[in-house]
């Protein structure tokens, strides 16, 4: 198999790997052996598009968006990011997490002004900003409250404004609507398609929910799991639809939707 | 499509009126109204019976009233109210200093912690009061022993608080620091002491109270100088209404102090109230 050049995407995974250690029995420390939760993933995803890591739990997607990330790294292969391997987290890549990642000793203004405050932004410039992105999620009533006077859709909107502060080429979302209810997350999803379509960064995305997927991708990279596999490549028929309209109104929805889940289950 | 995205502004219910019968109520009821008024009648008991006891034991707050104008008047009041509060301020910045020192080094470096803890854990076994007469030993009956004493009496639970707190620091709250970019340096200040906070207010809080004990204990053991001196000083020559007017101003020194510490504590704290009422 040919490796995918650098040049080809925004994100490209060339072999990746990674093994974690499974616990030793007690007493026999030394037994360790290494468990495959990655296995040899080759991919890219291109420039401003939006992709989701679809699949049961367990298969890797944190794991991998981690790998991305820059907050673990690779046991086998490598990760490029804009032509550059990834060594460490970026600047220009920002993370949404699944249980929001808010401090909460910080109001919304102050957990939202926080990557331009660890780049050293003067207050006062890092403090308008901060107040366009807050009022962009829609919470410019709320830039004084505290994350726990907020609900979890709400908190959310805060770690989405957050993320977008650096103005980033590239946004990771680790299942960022997972812990809402079904109505709220609907709600969340249609407002980051209006955000992310503004902004033209590339999106990678995890979720295990079909829907969501279909709701929101481009392409959905479908996981198998043991050892976390990349088993397909989806392009989405109803992508077209997102924006501005419904994308479960489409007739082949239903079809797609049938497709992944039976690609979901069967094993190979 | 914008305007899904706005959220409507909070809708403001004005207070309900009460009544003025429903006012007064709640003034004479209030915690307040009931504390002072507790108080007025423990004094009036104190006075009835004082004054039917014999002065070597028992003064009624009338005479206590008058020995503390007396010290007021001739300056040995303030005189003793500076030997204590200046070392006090002295070692309680100190203890806070070190409490928190310690307890931040021992939380971030294992090595430093593993050379350290023996010796902590040996200092918080002992009594610290079994301690006082070698600190005298070596620092003096003045100024430093008090606030050797003080510091060693009050600085533990500081560092054990401060430690915990960091340890209690959850791997999620480093990683939005890690993903951010923010250097070690910057995940230190701007997440793993603000998450501690909350724990290193409460170890100052019990602090306080310990440092108090602690310096009076000092005093006792010198029996020189200070509110403590002065304690010793009257007890030997049963002035029992002099004996009352240190131990008062003590207590009021220390319902001070306690308020303005819980004070800074919900101040500092507030976003953890705020979880906890939430959950
Ligand atoms: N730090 C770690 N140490 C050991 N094993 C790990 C670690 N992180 C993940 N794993 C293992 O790697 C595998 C993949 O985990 P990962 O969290 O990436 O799955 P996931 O697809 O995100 O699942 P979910 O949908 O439940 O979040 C799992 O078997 C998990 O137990
Ligand atoms: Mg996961």
């Amino acid at each position: 198999m040919k490796p995918p050049a650098a040049s080809d995407g925004m994100v490209v995974y060339d072999g990746v790997s990674k093994f974690f250690p499974v616990r030793a029995r007690p007493g026999r420390e030394d037994s360790a052996e290494l468990m495959v939760a990655l296995d040899r993933i080759n991919a890219s995803v291109r420039k401003g598009e939006l992709i989701t890591l679809l699949g049961p739990s367990g298969c890797g997607k944190t794991t991998l968006l981690r790998l991305t990330a820059g907050l673990i790294v690779a046991d086998e292969g490598r990760i490029t990011i804009a032509g550059t391997p990834v060594t460490g987290p970026r600047k220009d890549a920002c993370m949404v997490f699944q249980n929001f990642g808010l401090l909460p000793w910080r109001t919304v203004m102050g957990n939202v002004e926080f990557p331009l405050e660890i780049d050293g932004m003067g207050a006062a410039e890092r403090r308008d900003r901060a107040r366009d992105f807050i009022e962009l999620v829609g919470l410019g009533a709320f830039a004084e409250h505290f994350p726990h006077e907020l609900s979890g859709g709400m908190q959310q909107r805060v770690g989405i404004a957050r993320a977008l502060m650096r103005k980033p080429i590239l946004i990771f979302m680790d299942e960022p609507f997972g812990a809402l209810d079904a109505q709220t997350r609907e709600q969340l999803q249609e407002d980051f398609l209006a955000i992310w379509s503004r902004t033209g960064a590339t999106v990678v995305f995890v979720t295990h929910s079909i829907d969501e997927a279909l709701i929101l991708s481009d392409r959905i990279f479908v996981f198998e799991t043991a050892p976390g596999r990349i088993r397909t490549v989806v392009e989405s028929q109803v992508a077209a639809e997102r924006l501005g309209g419904d994308v479960r109104a489409h007739p082949d929805f239903g079809k797609c939707r049938a497709e992944l889940r039976e690609m979901l289950r069967s094993e190979p | 499509m914008t305007s899904s995205l706005e959220m409507p502004p909070r809708r403001s219910v004005p207070a309900p009126q009460l009544t003025w019968a429903q006012r007064l109520r709640e003034v004479l009821l209030s915690p307040n109204a009931i504390r002072t008024a507790s108080v007025a009648v423990f004094f009036v008991i104190w006075e009835y019976y004082g004054r039917r006891m014999d002065p070597i034991f028992m003064a009624p707050p009338s005479a206590i009233f008058q020995a503390a104008l007396e010290l007021i008047r001739n300056g040995a009041l303030e005189k003793a109210l500076i030997q204590t509060l200046w070392p006090f301020a002295v070692g309680m910045a100190l203890t806070v200093v070190i409490g928190v020192g310690l307890g931040i080094v021992m939380a971030q470096w294992r090595t430093l912690e593993y050379v350290l803890d023996p010796f902590v854990n040996a200092l918080y076994a002992i009594p610290r009061i079994a301690l006082i007469p070698l600190i005298i030993l070596w620092a003096g009956l003045e100024f430093a022993g008090k606030v050797t004493i003080l510091v060693s009496v009050a600085v533990f639970p500081i560092t054990v608080n401060t430690y915990s707190g960091i340890r209690d620091v959850r791997g999620g709250m480093l990683e939005i620091g890690r993903a951010y970019g923010a250097t070690e340096w910057q995940i230190f200040w701007k997440i793993i002491l603000p998450a501690a906070i909350p724990f290193i207010m409460a170890g100052i809080r019990l602090a306080v109270g310990l440092a108090i004990i602690g310096i009076i204990v000092a005093e006792f053991f010198t029996a020189i100088s200070g509110l403590g001196g002065m304690i010793v000083e009257y007890a030997n020559v049963f002035a029992t209404a002099k004996l009352f007017v240190p131990i008062i101003v003590i207590a009021l020194v220390g319902v001070v102090l306690t308020e303005l510490v819980m004070w800074l504590e919900r101040r500092m704290s507030r976003w953890r109230q705020l979880e906890r009422e939430r959950f």
